[in-house]
């Protein structure tokens, strides 16, 4: 079988970090091949030079054999190259049809005529079982139609190679089923594809081979059906990689947190999100709260951080009671908040890592002296915390928030909230978009914290993270706690019917 | 040996601080204005061309004329600098500040007015220019106040009620000054008596200048203290945290909606002190005067924190280079232009420095070339050309700093 890329001994350098070192890959007709790798390895930089956005320091790239200089992505769309990026090129107020057309409208007398384009998307849309509403707004649909918007708008340009860039970051497991079909149909009609990605089940579902890239290196590339998932993570990662990690049987002690037939009203919605919420957190254990995003998990984390109010019901930690308190009590009488957005609102993106990890103690003794800021302090915390979260940067305590990948600007959350003294931990979606490194790291520090008796609530989306850490499951649904299980009692099928409304059980908040 | 060591250590410190500059954002973007100004300049000689086609020289004169405001007349050009360049750091302050904590103040010319009448009134009332000082500053402080409550409880943005303020603040102040302290003769507020007037401390004499006076001592001093505020302080820690992300300062405990009050007050209370330093000038100052303009001031000073970043220390910079430029108000009129080329040079100075970023990348260049330039000077003598070639191909990072150091122990 022929090759219809190949990228040879690829080396891309930028101000003090080498991003691409030595780098091949190797695209054969026909198939689906991942490009695998932590966030921060290269996999962007080798594609946005395939795509024509940078230029390669070294190396060849050929298409069918012959060397190509692309120098721009209407370079690459003439090699019939396209791309899904992660964040969608989509104009919101557009139509669909027009948003696939943008670019190379047909105009007739000067008039913008879409007949032939409508016929044309039409039949690719026939063809690849891709339906879509072409005169809906891209606004008004839902992100997985907005992703196919984005592949009918490749194939309406004729692309024979399609570069996915971690194309179910966004997607409902649902949809993600779904773009695997698509892309299966597509390689059956003899395109050929190169998916970007660091979710291991899914090469392991659709891909035929993979190139794994760490830190800039090209590492190998392997058969997918002759390979483990844990082979290839170990290859990915550097190291061996514990899906399953150990723990100890948890022994809860005193309760830490209280929630008290809480009620949070929605204003927008005009009615309850939360009605009559109870349950505890004891020392020493993890509790994952469960459910299909929109039961009411984030008013629930919001309400007890204290970024709502409210409107009735009583928390308490420790014993006394919080409900009311200001954030910054909160933060000062023990409570760790790991936030669902992590750009909204863990992060100040136009500070600097430094300043980002003094976020909550800025006004401590630590940090201040008189009101002035004391920079040799900040900078030792900062480094400090830099090592021991091992916090990957391209200019250590002054680098940008912006500039940092997502995996390591959710490692400077974790850093600065579980650095500082608490008694409760709030993680909402500690894991979201990070690769099974990061993952891995994240739990393992949570059930760290489990062990030195502090009390953990979680909330998460995915199944494989709530039976990984859980000790304790309680399940949301429309605003109310359905289930309250113990992990060793439960398996996926109850949770899901639990999370799906279909099942319910009474809770009375104690366990 | 030891003097020996000693010197070694302080060049070596030197060195380092020197390289410290030249790796810095802070040089590129020095350069890079500089460069704006320039391009600003060069547009201001071709509209002035084109004014006097039929003779160029008249032009180059002009130009000659804008260049050498500063100091054609000696010690005299540069007190009058000094003077015009006062209030348009201040009023350049109000604007940076509210812009360094994510606030659009174009309000300023309205805390600039209400600054200025309570300042007079109080300076007329009292004698006293330290109490007129300050309730010129509690004036823009005020007036700034209600906007900001409003952008603080209830969201209304600070562009359009600040704007609002500006005509309020335009009528408020002629009705205050016919009702209180008018001089219906000369159609203005009464003159502020000395006891009212800032004090020269000897500017005046020093400079042969007859109305410079402490005001630009008061700018110089509230620059260095905005500067610490915003970069040494807890305060201004918090108050940059909720101007950058309003949500994830409320996630960290801080109390945005004070904040938020403050940093408007601030500036408003900047553009007052501005206010009370234009109109407390002694020795035939301006008066205030009944008429139904808003004071240009304030756009000015949108101007002059355009110009200077959003720094202080370069809106203070911005300031005086905007006092250069009108101090050749006369010397151009002499030579036949009308004043409106002055306002045309700034203008386009504003617009080339929205190419900044642009500018930029070109002054990296200068500053790599130029760094390479004398590593290679120095290191001629020993004719290590093997290494020469390498520091010039390192990118300005790490490695490159290292391997620079060692060069400069040699």
């Amino acid at each position: 079988m022929s090759y219809v890329i190949e990228m040879l001994n690829i080396t891309k350098s930028f101000p003090g970090i080498k991003a691409n070192d030595n780098v091949t890959l190797q695209l054969k007709h026909g198939e689906i091949h991942a490009l695998l790798g932590e966030n921060g390895a290269g996999k962007s930089t080798l594609m946005s030079i395939l795509f024509g956005l940078y230029q390669p320091d070294e190396g060849t790239i050929k298409v069918h054999g012959e060397v190509v200089n692309i120098k721009n992505p209407n370079d690459a769309n003439d090699l019939k190259i396209g791309m899904v990026h992660q964040h969608f090129k989509l104009v919101e107020d557009y139509t669909v049809l027009e948003n696939i057309i943008l670019g190379r409208e047909e105009t007739k007398n000067g008039f913008l005529t879409t007949k032939n384009a409508r016929k044309k998307i039409l039949e690719i849309a026939d063809h690849y079982g891709l339906h879509i509403d072409l005169d809906a707004k891209i606004e008004d649909i839902t992100v997985g139609m907005q992703q196919r918007v984005e592949i009918l708008k490749m194939l309406y340009r004729d692309a024979e190679i399609l570069i996915f860039d971690e194309p179910t970051a966004v997607l409902t497991p649902q949809e993600i089923v779904e773009l695997m079909d698509n892309m299966r149909d597509l390689i059956n009609e003899g395109k050929s594809i190169i998916l970007i990605t660091h979710k291991l089940n899914e090469i392991k579902m659709v891909a035929d081979r993979c190139t794994v890239l760490r830190k800039g290196q090209y590492i190998g590339t392997v058969d997918v059906k002759n390979t483990t998932v844990e082979e290839m993570a170990e290859m990915m990662v550097g190291r061996k990689v514990s899906f399953h990690i150990e723990r100890e049987k948890s022994e809860p002690g005193e309760v830490i947190l209280e929630v008290k037939d809480v009620n949070h009203f929605n204003d927008y919605l005009n009615k309850n999100d939360l009605t009559d919420v109870s349950f505890n957190v004891r020392a020493g254990e993890i509790v994952v709260v469960a459910g299909i995003e929109g039961n009411g998990q984030s008013q629930l984390a919001s309400v007890i951080t204290g970024l709502r109010n409210v409107k009735s019901g009583n928390i308490y930690l420790n014993g006394d009671e919080i409900t009311r308190k200001t954030i910054r009590q909160k933060t000062l009488t023990g409570i760790s908040h790991i936030p669902e957005d992590r750009h909204k609102h863990g992060l100040v993106l136009d500070f600097n890592l430094a300043y980002n990890l003094i976020l909550q103690t800025y006004f401590t003794p630590e940090i201040q002296k008189y009101g002035f800021l004391k920079f040799d302090s900040i900078n030792k915390k900062a480094d400090e915390l830099i090592e021991r979260f091992d916090i990957r940067s391209g200019e250590g305590r002054k680098t940008p928030m912006r500039s940092m990948s997502g995996g390591n600007q959710q490692k400077t959350i974790i850093a600065r909230e579980l650095s500082r003294p608490m008694d409760l931990v709030v993680a909402v979606q500690p894991t979201r978009g990070l690769d099974v490194g990061a993952i891995e790291y994240i739990h393992k520090q949570l059930i760290k914290l489990r062990d030195e008796r502090k009390a953990i609530l979680v909330f998460s989306l995915e199944l494989d993270e709530v039976f990984a850490i859980a000790d304790r499951i309680l399940v949301m649904f429309e605003g109310r706690i359905v289930a309250n299980l113990i992990t060793a009692e439960t398996n996926e099928n109850e949770l899901g019917l639990y999370m799906s409304g279909s099942k319910e059980a009474t809770y009375d908040g104690s366990n | 040996m030891t003097e020996v060591t000693k010197k070694r250590t302080c060049s070596l410190k030197f060195k380092t601080w020197w390289r410290k500059v030249v790796e810095s954002t802070g040089i590129e973007k020095f350069l890079a204005t500089i460069i704006a100004i320039i391009a600003g300049l060069l547009f201001g000689l071709i509209v002035m061309l084109v004014i006097n086609i039929t003779d160029p020289f008249v032009a180059f004169e002009g130009l000659g004329a804008i260049l050498t405001a500063g100091f054609s007349k000696g010690v005299k050009s540069i007190g009058e600098v000094l003077f015009r360049a006062a209030p348009l750091i201040l009023v350049g302050l109000s604007v940076a500040f509210a812009f360094k904590t994510g606030l659009f103040n174009i309000g300023a010319s309205g805390q600039l007015m209400m600054g200025s009448f309570l300042a007079v009134f109080v300076g007329i009332k009292t004698e006293s220019w330290i109490l007129a000082l300050i309730s010129g500053v509690l004036g823009g402080a005020l007036w700034a106040l209600i906007p900001a409550l409003l952008k603080a409880y209830r969201n209304v943005h600070e562009v359009v009620a600040t704007i609002m303020m500006n005509y309020i603040a335009m009528y408020s102040s002629k009705m205050l000054i016919e009702w209180l302290i008018f001089m219906p003769i000369h159609q203005q507020a009464r003159p502020v008596p000395t006891g009212g007037q800032l004090p020269t401390l000897g500017l005046d004499k020093l400079f042969n200048f007859p109305r410079l006076n402490s005001g630009i001592v008061i700018a110089i001093i509230t620059t260095i203290i905005i500067f610490v505020l915003l970069e040494k302080t807890t305060f201004g820690y918090q108050l940059k945290a909720v101007g950058f992300n309003r949500e994830a300062a409320r996630y960290a405990g801080i109390n945005d909606k004070r904040n938020i009050v403050l940093s408007l007050v601030i500036a408003g209370a900047l553009a007052g002190l501005a206010g009370a330093v234009i109109y407390l000038v002694p020795a035939q100052g301006e008066r205030l005067a009944t008429k139904h303009v808003i004071s240009n001031y304030g756009f000015q000073g949108i101007a002059v924190a355009l110009l200077g970043m959003s720094h202080p220390i370069g809106t203070m910079g911005a300031g005086l280079f905007f006092g250069y430029i009108e101090a050749a108000n006369l010397p151009l009129q002499r030579v036949g232009f009308k004043r409106e080329i002055i306002d045309i040079i700034s203008a386009s100075i504003i617009y080339f420095s929205a190419f900044t970023l642009f500018f930029q990348i070109y002054a990296r260049r200068f500053i790599n070339k130029m760094r390479d330039f004398f590593a290679k000077i120095k290191k001629k003598p020993q004719l290590a050309t093997a290494e020469g070639v390498e520091i010039e191909t390192l990118p300005p990072n790490e490695e490159g700093k290292e391997g620079g150091q060692e060069d400069d122990r040699k």
